[in-house]
């Protein structure tokens, strides 16, 4: 009675802890083996060193989707900062209706990325969308037609994702803009310091923590960008919008190359830590301050 | 001044066209979903309706075809809602407790526990796609709502667990010291101490896990079966039919009725919402 009174709280969380090792890291170990197996529709688990990690660096798809996730990871990340900021900084600057200004910028993150696809999709689409429109104001020869052309295809998927976070990026960086110390930017105030130096100086390099966090859920959220292009390209034209996401996708459940499919979670697996554990690392060292 | 007034009315024009920017997709969601197929071929996709009908909206709810199933999105709906509610109420309930030991009864090794459970967060689904397919079958779940949910738990728990943690990490220890020489134990101090103060973590947990789990797609495509299919992926099903023709203001006004439930979390519990948000990526 008195070991199960000092235990509870280790036998409270000890189902919680089962679950997440067999299900996050033994899931883990099970797709790292087949990722070194021959293994197609079914599962094999003799191993046969690196061969699926060759297949797939000699795969063109693959090396399209790679392409295209530090293209469109960096476009959307770099475009959604920039955008972000600006309107948190517009927005601080005593704005009347703030409040509602915030909820339009914010909303889209509320919607799932199917609904955002399927919306952009249908604006995006040459015979009836956004193009014909302007055409229909007199600007005959305007062309807005990136949905269907492969090379430019992937720059929809950007504007479709920064039309999505970019509200998001926007309140992190208010809050942040709102923690900074008043009594500094007060006294910078006194001392005359113009208001754009005032940001430059003092108030952005205060929010370093802020820009890192907004990288790290803005990458996370490119290398997971499975849902949007399926709903906006479905990964065409032919695939020139794959992502790794996608390609993993189409070798595990419709392509049956479960050796492909397991190697290529793998290396999304290996980008996503190249960037989050350094972050991880310095968010749980032990702090004296706490 | 004057140039001051000028730089203020720039600053409102930025801010109003980007509010325009926003607010545009859902204009035009809208707007086709109220035009007759006859209307969106002749007319702009910028423009108002002129004869408003809303024969799309049954069409979209009822009778609109996911692949061969041409029930609308009705029963759909319905899965998503018996898959979100059970999975976001035990996510959160194990969540809480979680929590409450991390924050509240640590022990030797519990920081390192911590760190292996948040880091559940952060790795690509991809990773456990194939795996967890396999396992479904064995436990007889696969392509089932139960299935799903069960996959939801799993993964929304370090989420969870972590918005609990930081919530009770900042309730003084002495606290719960006073309350254990009184002689009060681990489930009652929960109960009459830490509960009762909860409402507002409660909030923002149960929103944050019904809005990932109702716009997730991944795992009811990769894990459902024809007749559990969660919203999404019937969306996705009905936007890409290719039987007969293409009903765009159909698509549009499916696609609203998806996303309404999320929507309407964020009209009503708007600051829930934006602080489960910037909580769940300070660390997530």
């Amino acid at each position: 009675m008195e070991w199960l009174e000092r235990n509870v709280p280790k036998l409270v969380l000890a189902p919680s802890f089962a679950a997440i090792m067999i299900f996050v890291y033994g899931f883990i170990a099970w797709t790292a083996w087949i990722s070194f197996t021959r293994s197609r529709l079914m599962p094999r688990y003799e191993l046969d060193g690196v061969t699926q990690y060759q297949r797939l660096f000699d795969a063109p798809r693959w090396d399209v989707a790679m392409n295209n996730l530090f293209l469109f990871g960096g476009l959307f990340i770099v475009i959604s900062m920039v955008i972000g900021l600006m309107l948190a900084i517009f927005l601080d600057q005593k704005i009347r209706a703030e409040g509602v200004l915030r909820t339009i910028y914010l909303y889209p993150m509320a919607l799932s990325l199917i609904v955002t696809g399927t919306a952009w999709k249908w604006i995006l689409n040459p015979g009836l969308g956004i193009q014909e429109a302007v055409r229909g104001w007199g600007f005959e020869t305007f062309t807005f037609d990136w949905l269907i052309r492969p090379e430019m295809a992937i720059y929809t998927v950007v504007l479709a994702a920064v039309w999505q976070a970019s509200g998001f990026v926007m309140a992190l960086f208010l809050a942040g803009l709102r923690s900074v110390d008043t009594e500094i930017i007060r006294a910078a105030q006194v001392d005359g310091i113009p208001t754009h130096r005032i940001y430059s100086a003092i108030i952005i390099p205060t929010m370093a923590p802020i820009f890192l966090s907004a990288f790290i859920v803005l990458a996370h959220l490119a290398i997971k960008a499975f849902d949007l292009v399926i709903a906006l390209t479905g990964g065409g034209p032919g695939y020139a919008t794959d992502l790794p996401a996608t390609y993993m996708y189409a070798m595990a459940f419709s392509r049956g190359d479960l050796g492909q499919a397991a190697s290529s979670a793998m290396i999304m697996m290996m980008v996503i830590f190249a960037i989050v554990v350094p972050y991880l690392y310095s968010e749980l060292r032990p702090r004296r301050d706490q | 001044m004057t140039s001051n007034t000028a730089l203020r009315w720039g600053l409102y024009g930025m801010l109003i066209l980007f509010a325009l920017f926003y607010l545009m997709p859902l204009f035009v969601m809208l707007t086709t979903s109220l035009k007759s197929l006859e209307e969106i071929r002749t007319g702009s996709l910028l423009a108002l309706p002129r004869d408003i009908t809303f024969a799309p909206w049954a069409e979209a709810w009822s009778t609109a075809c996911a692949g061969t199933q041409c029930e609308g999105l009705r029963p759909f709906f319905w899965n998503s809602v018996l898959m979100a509610v059970p999975a976001v109420l035990i996510s959160t309930v194990i969540g809480a407790l979680n929590g409450y030991v991390f924050a509240q009864w640590t022990f030797r090794g519990a920081n390192l526990l911590f760190a292996a459970i948040l880091f559940g967060c952060f790795i690509p689904f991809q990773v456990v796609l194939l795996p967890m397919a396999q396992m479904l079958g064995l436990m007889g779940l696969a392509g089932t709502i139960p299935g799903l949910i069960f996959v939801h738990v799993i993964y929304g728990l370090g989420f969870t667990t972590l918005f609990f943690r930081n919530y009770y990490v900042t309730i003084p220890q002495e606290l719960v010291r006073a309350a254990k020489v009184d002689g009060a134990g681990f489930f009652r101090i929960f109960w009459s101490i830490f509960l009762p103060i909860s409402l507002p973590i409660i909030t923002v947990s149960v929103i944050w896990q019904f809005t990932q789990i109702w716009n997730d797609f991944l795992f009811g495509v990769s894990f459902s079966g024809a007749g559990s299919q969660p919203v999404t992926v019937a969306l996705n099903n009905i936007v890409n039919s290719t039987t007969g023709v293409k009903a765009y203001n159909v698509d549009m006004a499916a696609a609203i009725i998806a996303a309404l439930p999320t929507l309407l979390v964020y009209v009503i519990a708007g600051k829930y919402f934006i602080r489960g948000l910037t909580a769940g990526s300070v660390k997530g």
